[in-house]
């Protein structure tokens, strides 16, 4: 008997290590990650049935809460705005002139038919904030080494139930973060191919997500352009700015 | 009396021309009703079809809800109260929970409702009794002929869904078509799955909830609570009820161009007859008859054309109209979009009231119309047109 219990309290005692390990481990990437304003010039690229699609926008992101985001080619999507202000999206589209809240189902439609939905782009990524974490193991992965990790949502209001992350162990940029729905299924694979280190941090500037249910290639997202720390002014995160 | 026998004789002494004027009539007055048969037929069975299978005697709906707006779906959803669930128990009433869904069938996604329904229900003529768990794993769905052609699904498939639960959730299981149900009604059947109440309210984590409650036909409404409103079926039809008053709208021009191509042909008829007979209109006046009345002859004349078009098409549009209402009418293909819940074949509906109606509006028309140009003969001068001048 008393055998049994030192087993469980080594046991026990080793699983919070574990965890605490893991915490610090998300405290140090959403650090890695975390910058007040920043100016972001990407290319989206989507795998398409019949071909490829190459979407480039201009962001300008401040904190977690607000970003706007202009699309700037092909000449079929240029000029369209988004505005997400908290849990608000909004979508302005040139040729209707028009400025329409996304919400509801709305929301897990396809954003420009890519592998990511409208829902996705207002995700709160604070993980450590939703997310209780244990470090299941090691693994090599685009020959980084990485820490597994396994999320768990704190609170039932959470999308995803379970998250398995692989953590760069020398970057602490997340590698690759498979995300789960409540009976198991795998829904979403986010997949870092390129990490750059631009003004003093790691950041993963080529990134494929796949809607696993879906088939295909996924949809790349590459950074062209990153600038932490830029002045944004604040009539940026206003709707009029959307029709201007 | 003697001025209508003499009226019928006329007409019948005018020979072919009396018999094309009345069969012009007579064509009018079949294609008027058949069509406003038609349009009745088309209400009486969409509105049936849609009771059966929809509406029951009435539904009740949870407070926010509204089928038109999809952005409120998700929240539409609320505790069944204690007077709806006791009529539940009495199955005088039936649940059903929506909410919105991706389905992926191919590595396609497509956004559909999906709705829970007790398969033990009998208010509606949904083949609910397939959706009874099968305990391997796989949830059983019942889905519509036009959802199975929108998204290429046949018996026996198996897809995947992915929904967000009353939480915010991510979740997605696997389901299988039980059977594909041949419906006529729309609303239950386009881009939409039923699965069982009991699977729906634990997967959705809402449990106990509903959306919608219908009753049975003939079931007095009563107070359900403060967050469930009755609607009734004057509303609930509404929609259909002004569709098709927009379709007879909208035939009612062919009804104008039929009615005007037989009054020009009786107009014509009356203006010749009146040129041609004029010194029997001054005989008839000058052996006493007063000028009125030989208007009122004339005009009696052209109604004569009426009664002649009523037998004509009493002997070749009864049996017609019979023959349509009994075999019903084909409907061509792609009256299925239109938004009506029609089957293939489409039954008019002729009642007494509509073929009344549609003969007093003729009749009345006629008699206009062979009144105008009868009022000349008050311009007559008898003694000039018998003297060999004209008027």
């Amino acid at each position: 008997m008393k055998m049994y219990s030192f087993t469980v309290a080594v046991a026990a005692l080793f699983l919070l290590n574990q965890q605490q390990d893991a915490q610090n481990i998300i405290k140090k990437v959403e650090k890695n990650r975390y910058s007040d304003n920043k100016y972001v010039v990407s290319t989206m690229i989507i795998h398409g049935r019949r071909a490829v699609r190459k979407i480039k926008a201009k962001s300008w992101i401040k904190g977690e809460e607000k970003s706007f985001t202009e699309y700037i080619s092909p000449a079929r999507e240029r000029g369209t705005k988004m505005l997400k202000i908290k849990d608000n999206l909004w979508m302005y589209s040139p040729s209707s002139d028009r400025i329409i809240r996304i919400s509801g189902n709305m929301l897990r439609q396809s954003l420009m038919g890519s592998d990511l939905t409208y829902e996705d782009m207002m995700e709160d990524p604070v993980i450590s904030s939703h997310y209780s974490s244990v470090i299941l193991g090691d693994t090599i992965i685009t020959n980084r080494k990485c820490w597994k990790i396994k999320l768990k949502a704190r609170t039932e209001d959470v999308s995803y139930k379970k998250r398995i992350i692989l953590v760069d162990k020398e970057r602490f940029v997340i590698l690759q973060d498979e995300r789960y729905a409540k009976s198991g299924t795998l829904l979403r694979k986010v997949s870092v191919k390129k990490m750059e280190f631009i003004q003093g941090k790691w950041i993963a500037t080529h990134i494929i997500f796949k809607d696993m249910l879906k088939r295909g290639k996924g949809t790349e997202f590459i950074i062209n352009e990153i600038k932490y720390n830029v002045k944004i002014p604040s009539y940026r995160f206003s709707k009029s700015s959307l029709k201007r | 009396m003697i001025i209508p026998v003499f009226a019928i004789k006329n007409t019948f002494r005018a020979g072919i021309k009396s018999w094309l004027n009345a069969f012009v009539l007579s064509l009018s007055i079949v294609s008027i009703i058949w069509l406003q048969g038609l349009y009745k037929g088309m209400y009486d069975q969409g509105t049936r079809a849609m009771i059966d299978a929809e509406l029951g005697g009435g539904q009740y709906w949870v407070e926010g809800y509204d089928p038109y707006d999809p952005f409120s779906i998700e929240d539409s959803h609320g505790k069944i109260t204690h007077v709806l669930s006791e009529m539940i128990k009495e199955k005088s009433a039936a649940c059903i929970l929506i909410a919105r869904g991706m389905l992926y069938k191919q590595g396609r996604m497509y956004s559909i409702l999906i709705k829970g329904i007790d398969p033990e229900q009998e208010i509606l003529s949904i083949p609910s009794g397939i959706l009874k768990e099968k305990n391997n794993g796989i949830i059983p769905a019942l889905i519509g002929t036009r959802m199975a052609k929108n998204s290429g699904l046949k018996k026996g498939d198996i897809f995947t869904v992915q929904w967000k639960d009353s939480k915010g959730v991510f979740d997605a299981m696997n389901f299988q078509v039980s059977e594909v149900m041949k419906t006529t009604v729309q609303n239950i059947d386009n881009n939409q799955i039923w699965i069982s109440l009991n699977t729906m309210q634990k997967i959705f984590n809402m449990h106990s909830e509903a959306t919608i409650v219908t009753i049975k036909k003939d079931i007095k409404p009563v107070n359900a609570g403060l967050n469930w409103e009755f609607k009734n079926l004057d509303f609930l039809l509404q929609d259909m009820k002004t569709l098709v008053q927009a379709k007879t709208a909208g035939a009612s021009i062919l009804y104008i161009i039929l009615i005007f191509l037989a009054m020009i042909a009786v107009f014509d008829t009356q203006t010749l007859s009146i040129f041609k007979r004029k010194k029997e209109i001054s005989t008839l006046i000058a052996m006493g008859m007063t000028k009125n009345k030989v208007i009122a002859l004339f005009t009696l004349e052209g109604m004569a054309y009426d009664i002649l078009a009523v037998i004509i098409a009493a002997i070749y549009g009864v049996p017609l109209l019979i023959f349509t209402a009994v075999k019903g009418w084909k409907m061509p293909a792609g009256t299925d979009t239109y938004g009506f819940a029609l089957g293939d074949v489409l039954y008019p509906v002729y009642s007494l009231n509509l073929v009344f109606w549609t003969l007093l509006f003729v009749f009345i028309l006629t008699a206009i119309v062979s009144y105008v140009p009868s009022r000349k003969i008050a311009k007559i001068e008898p003694a000039k047109i018998l003297r060999g001048s004209t008027f």
